[in-house]
């Protein structure tokens, strides 16, 4: 049904036919999809309609009911290690833990993905969160603890992002830097896959390519 | 509409900044990894110290409890002491279990391990191994001290100590795969121990078998190199298996 098609040149991270089937509801069927180096991504759909699904399906969290996701042309399950060192997956729950640092927090995270933890102060900063490095995150509020988290897109080495909501509990000018940190990201050659019901403020609409998952039955 | 005339002039500004690559990532090191676990693990200990006391807390209650249902004879005490000492210490490990991987899984940290380049059997190992120092550990160096309570016979000593440390990893690896295989659910409790005592049970016979025999005074060191062998058959397998089993209780 929907299709993104760029032929030429080998995508970066590919769908296959994929079909997600949640509680005997299909949710998609035969999705095939490319996304290339520099593409943003907008996986748009109403509640419910698999928008999580599909991008834990990418980032190889589910498993597909049918279909493969082929990264750089070669399945994800035959090159784990290679796919979830290029990979970065933001869902809905922001992995950070109440009883560490902001700091502590970040720096756990950037080394768990194999990175350098060494300004990860200045990586607190640019999410507005310098001050509070070495608060629990547990005294911290909801729209913090996303910071925290997403603060490690500033110092991340993977060229594939997939955001789940990642502007929840985020305040205006923090969506704004983000939207730049994302344009950012795509010239320099790496792609974003994000679902948001927001609108994209600063990301012109030719920049973003959109996945409409509508399929109702 | 300010804002938009903001933002599109910060669009405009992009290629002067856009040259930037993408950060270069380290290499991986599977030991830097496991201390990395292994660090995270004990810090959250230390800062929510229920963790550490509530199983020890048990162990020491359910013991000491004994005495004073059973009645102080000596002798009594001293029979059934390997057997407390040691359903005491399966319980408690069975209490302390949920902790091992259900926070994680409900604030998302799993997702991110899962999701880490470095294998998960190394990850998992390490949480493991902070479960255990957590656990396990403490109950080991109290342990002695409470088989005096319960006369426990003096020539038993060395074999407790020596069936508690090996025993009591194979608690934790076994009940790893338990826990793995019922994150998931909102209310495993149940299922969890059903799963995991019975997995339990040939450790309780070997050791507590151990124990006895040293007070007769004859060698243990068979039951031991059968604790051993449990020990060093999960040690090999069961990183895999929890692995796979969070696979599947996040899917």
């Amino acid at each position: 049904m929907n299709t993104l098609h760029k032929k030429n040149s080998t995508s970066l991270l590919s769908g296959v036919k994929l079909t997600c089937i949640r509680e005997e509801r299909l949710l998609f069927d035969e999705l095939s999809l490319q996304i290339h180096a520099g593409d943003i991504v907008q996986v748009e759909g109403p509640n419910g309609s698999g928008k999580t699904s599909l991008l834990r399906i990418l980032s190889g969290l589910s498993q597909p009911y049918d279909g493969q996701v082929h990264y750089q042309g070669q399945s994800i399950s035959r090159c784990r290690e290679e796919f979830q060192q290029n990979l970065l997956y933001f869902g809905h729950l922001s992995g950070v833990k109440g009883e560490m640092t902001a700091e502590e927090n970040l720096n756990f995270n950037l080394a768990l993905h194999g990175n350098n933890t060494e300004d990860s102060l200045a990586y607190l900063a640019k999410v507005n969160l310098l001050g509070f490095e070495d608060s629990l995150a547990s005294h911290l509020s909801a729209g913090q603890h996303r910071r925290i988290a997403l603060a490690r897109l500033y110092q991340s080495s993977a060229p594939i992002w997939i955001l789940d909501e990642p502007f929840t509990a985020i305040d205006k000018q923090g969506v704004a830097s983000l939207e730049k940190l994302f344009i950012e990201h795509a010239n320099r050659g790496g792609c974003v896959i994000l679902t948001t019901h927001q609108d994209l403020i600063s990301i012109k609409p030719e920049q973003v390519k959109k996945i409409v998952l509508d399929y109702s039955s | 509409m300010t804002l938009e005339a903001q933002s599109v002039q910060s669009t405009e500004n992009l290629p002067a900044q856009t040259n930037k690559p993408i950060p270069s990532s380290q290499p991986l090191s599977y030991r830097r990894a496991f201390m990395l676990v292994l660090k995270r693990d004990l810090t959250i200990a230390m800062r929510h110290k229920d963790d550490i006391i509530n199983p020890l807390l048990f162990f020491v209650i359910v013991i000491t409890l004994f005495p004073l249902g059973i009645g102080p004879e000596a002798q009594t005490l001293s029979r059934i002491a390997p057997g407390i000492i040691w359903v005491a210490a399966l319980l408690a490990t069975l209490l302390s279990l949920d902790r091992l991987f259900k926070s994680d899984h409900h604030d998302g940290s799993l997702e991110q391990m899962l999701l880490s380049p470095h294998p998960i059997f190394l990850l998992v190992l390490a949480k493991i191994f902070a479960h255990w120092l957590i656990t396990g550990l403490p109950l080991i160096l109290i342990a002695p001290l409470l088989a005096v309570l319960l006369h426990l016979d003096e020539n038993s000593y060395g074999a407790l100590v020596f069936t508690l440390l090996l025993g009591t990893p194979v608690l934790s690896l076994l009940g790893a795969v338990g826990v793995a295989l019922t994150v998931g659910i909102k209310k495993g409790g149940v299922l969890l121990s059903l799963l995991v005592l019975p997995l339990y049970i040939p450790v309780l016979i070997f050791a507590t078998s151990a124990i006895d025999t040293a007070a007769l005074g004859l060698p243990y060191s068979g039951q031991l190199a059968i604790i051993a062998a449990l020990f060093f058959g999960s040690l090999s397998l069961a990183p895999f298996a929890v692995g796979a089993a969070l696979k599947v209780s996040t899917n």
